[in-house]
């Protein structure tokens, strides 16, 4: 269904054009800029697609981060996790927040252009209230909204062009992805593996909002991998696709990471359960699953690995390998090789404490389980690393240059899980998870520290430093050829900058809430800028409350968004 | 999924655009439009004064809620309402979902106990942070809690909030007993759902 719309029916629009008057005509983002991404620019979610979340600029470096001053900042007037990042343009840019609003704000001035805000049904439930920001093309702006819904924006006025309802928010589906824009295509995932949902990828055409394609990450009776769910658990077993895809044009393949089945017990599904917990392969064109790797199967953890590898070609053995690297939520840095016709394994090791693989094949990759850590139905297990994963969601980021891989971790949290049956019903909570102690949440005793930054050079294999936090740690990393490395997501809301070397903290600004936003940086009249959103919310708020429950404190993260932005002084 | 599931699926598609519509329909004329005004079909209403309220799920699931049918301070169960005359299940969003479970009248907060008859308290399912089911339950310090973000309430104290990030208590529904059967006494105390923020 798509609905066109020169006047606002599902939103309204604050627009103050004069405040753009100081920049310059908006520059059109075509598809040779998305392949070949400017310096100057931050035009897409990790930066270009390969998703390294990585910066050649280097007018701020080691020598001189610790004159960064804020430059301008600006209050997003809402509460919950502000995650995505601002997106620039040659001087505009676009930040989404909860709730689906839209900043389009001159960044030169930190003046507001235009604001989007999108009416959201009342009897919406959002699992997670949150949104991972914009895709650009063309003169348009493109958001995945929480209501299920992918709106097409005009980028310079706000006014909506056209929406697209992706799937029904009364059934359990709904979006917080920034979306994938390749060949003509604007390519959205679903969430919703809490809810019954049978997870998918569809692609509508960039222009006019038709559906391209659409394909499901859980096969269909008759289709390949379909033997790994029995009965009808296919129609309701989740593996959404939540985060970003990264892509390679060279053989035109999108890599998007999925999730875990539902419910989360394994034991309610037995087999494999293809494509859950797997980076699949998805041609942008015609959006044919042409290949797949499943990272760990039957899963009973909620090890969702929907980050997309990053694309790295590495060393292996005196080869190069052209590859991929994927920091799992199961604990283990996973090394693929990427062909047009196949994922191979090349190897994998645990990152953090990990104690439920016993061995991993060391030709498929496939691991095997202590079945005594898989919690099933009415089984209660403890299990490390926590629900949450060595990684969650925050983008790890790789430095071509230095051939350091960066990774947001947590440490020495675990969960305790057990099963309880549960029926579907449509858009309800299909997890069959019961209860347990402490929220089935413990920190390892004898252990000092949650949150990790650790470096990893690709080619080696071997970790180069790590640096820790008392606090968990949600924070997306942006690496730069300053040698820095820039990272808030630790419960004190430091922003921080490291020495990408070494880990040595380089300089902090205390900011007005935690972050879990994405970093970026971009010049302006040449000069570098580095900007982030602050605001503290969705799973990062949950793990401190539980922190709380653990540990007997009531440290208290404040919440409400904040745009900065810094820069060396002039 | 059997036929009759994909049945439903099909009649709650037609619900649902025609929710849309309305409440497009509301937000272009820019007006508050009560929902009976536009004709709302009798199942998509709260549950109205006089209805029964059904039990959801459970032992007794689709049968009249009557206070012996539920154990003291027991996990609260999801129910909802039905007009005794027409027989219609207000199924019709989810917003109409209630909890129910029976407590002990003489430890409700006073200025809830009005709306408690005979033990058997009833309150929203909707948690008034970002309108998630609450459907958790902590036996050991009676709270309902929300499996989302963590936000717990106090049953004793007329669902107040009592950690998490829940904004306000969950609005709680007036009941009477009469021939043994519940019923509903009052619409809503308190807004259903979370309030989205501008």
């Amino acid at each position: 269904m798509i609905i066109r719309s020169s006047i606002l029916l599902c939103c309204s629009l604050i627009s103050s054009l004069l405040s753009a008057q100081d920049l310059p005509p908006y520059n059109p983002v075509t598809a040779e800029r998305l392949l070949n991404p400017e310096e100057s620019n931050w035009l897409m979610y990790r930066g270009s697609y390969d998703s390294h979340g990585y910066s050649s600029l280097d007018e701020i470096n080691t020598d001189n981060v610790d004159g960064l001053v804020p430059v301008w900042s600006f209050s997003t007037g809402l509460r919950e996790g502000h995650q995505a990042p601002p997106i620039v343009n040659d001087g505009y840019m676009y930040v989404t927040t909860p709730q689906n609003h839209i900043l389009a704000i001159n960044a030169r001035t930190g003046d507001l252009i235009w604001r989007y805000v999108r009416y959201l049904p009342d009897d919406l439930q959002q699992f997670h209230p949150t949104n991972r920001g914009v895709a650009l093309f063309g003169d348009r702006v493109y958001m995945a909204t929480v209501d299920a819904f992918l709106v097409s924006l005009d980028a310079l006025t706000g006014e909506l062009i056209w929406e697209v309802a992706v799937e029904d928010y009364y059934n359990g589906y709904y979006m917080t992805m920034a979306p994938l824009i390749a060949d003509g295509n604007v390519m959205v995932g679903v969430s919703g593996g809490e809810l019954g949902i049978r997870g998918f990828v569809a692609a509508y055409d960039v222009m006019t909002g038709e559906e391209q394609w659409k394909t499901y990450t859980i096969p269909a009776p008759g289709e390949p991998g379909s033997e790994s769910w029995p009965g009808d658990t296919w129609q309701t077993g989740g593996v959404p696709v939540w985060l970003t895809g990264s892509y390679d044009p060279e053989l035109n393949l999108a890599y998007w990471g999925t999730g875990n089945g539902g419910p989360w017990m394994g034991d309610t599904r037995p087999g494999d359960n293809l494509y859950s917990s797997s980076v699949i392969a998805l041609d942008v064109t015609t959006g044919e699953l042409k290949n797949h790797h499943q990272y760990h199967w039957n899963d009973s953890w909620d090890w969702d690995e929907v980050s997309a590898p990053l694309l790295i070609d590495f060393q292996r053995n005196g080869q190069s390998v052209k590859g991929m690297v994927h920091a799992g939520r199961n604990g283990y840095l996973w090394y693929l090789e990427r062909k047009a016709d196949a994922i191979n394994f090349v190897d994998a090791n645990p990152y953090v404490y990990q104690d439920v693989f016993t061995g991993i094949d060391p030709v498929t990759g496939r691991p095997e389980y202590d079945m005594t850590k898989k919690p099933g139905t009415g089984y209660e297990a403890n299990f490390c690393p926590s629900l949450w994963g060595g990684k969650d969601w925050p983008p790890a980021a790789f430095d071509p240059e230095s051939r350091l891989m960066f990774i947001p971790a947590n440490d020495n949290v675990c969960s305790t899980m057990v099963g309880e049956e549960i029926q579907y019903s449509p858009g309800r909570s299909y997890m069959g998870r019961g209860t347990s102690e402490n929220g089935g949440f413990f920190v390892r005793p004898g252990t000092d520290h949650i949150g990790e930054l650790q470096a990893w050079n690709v080619d080696t294999g071997e970790r180069a430093w790590t640096t820790t936090f008392e606090s968990q740690n949600w924070g997306p990393v942006l690496a730069t050829a300053g040698n820095l490395v820039f990272m808030g997501g630790t419960n004190d809301r430091y922003f921080r900058a490291f020495d990408s070397r070494s880990g040595e903290i380089l300089w902090q600004q205390r900011t007005n809430s935690g972050i879990t936003g994405v970093p970026v940086t971009y010049t302006l009249d040449g000069k570098q800028y580095i900007a982030v959103q602050s605001g503290w919310g969705v799973d990062a708020q949950r793990e401190q409350n539980l922190l709380n429950m653990a540990k007997g404190e009531n440290h208290y993260v404040p919440q409400g968004g904040v745009i900065w932005v810094f820069a060396l002084p002039d | 999924m059997s036929s009759s599931d994909s049945r439903n699926e099909k009649d709650r598609e037609a619900t649902t655009l025609s929710r849309r519509s309305i409440f497009k329909m509301g937000l272009a004329t820019g007006m508050a439009v009560p929902m009976s005004a536009l004709g709302q079909a009798p199942n998509r209403l709260r549950p109205q004064p006089g209805d029964q309220l059904v039990f959801e799920e459970g032992a007794n699931q689709d049968e009249l809620v009557r206070p012996e049918l539920l154990g003291l301070e027991q996990r609260p169960l999801s129910a909802l309402a039905r007009d005794p005359e027409t027989q219609v299940l207000r199924d019709g969003s989810r917003l109409n979902r209630v909890m129910i479970t029976r407590i002990d009248p003489q430890k409700l907060t006073a200025r809830y106990q009005a709306n408690a008859a005979e033990g058997v308290i009833a309150y929203s399912a909707v948690c008034t942070h970002t309108g998630c089911d609450v459907i958790n339950w902590d036996a050991g310090q009676l709270r309902m809690a929300c499996p989302c973000h963590e936000s717990q309430f106090d049953i004793y104290d007329g669902a107040n909030v009592v950690g998490g990030p829940a904004p306000r208590p969950l609005a709680m529904l007036p009941l009477e007993v009469v021939e043994g059967v519940v019923i509903v006494a009052a619409g809503f105390r308190g807004r259903v759902g979370f309030t989205q923020q501008f």
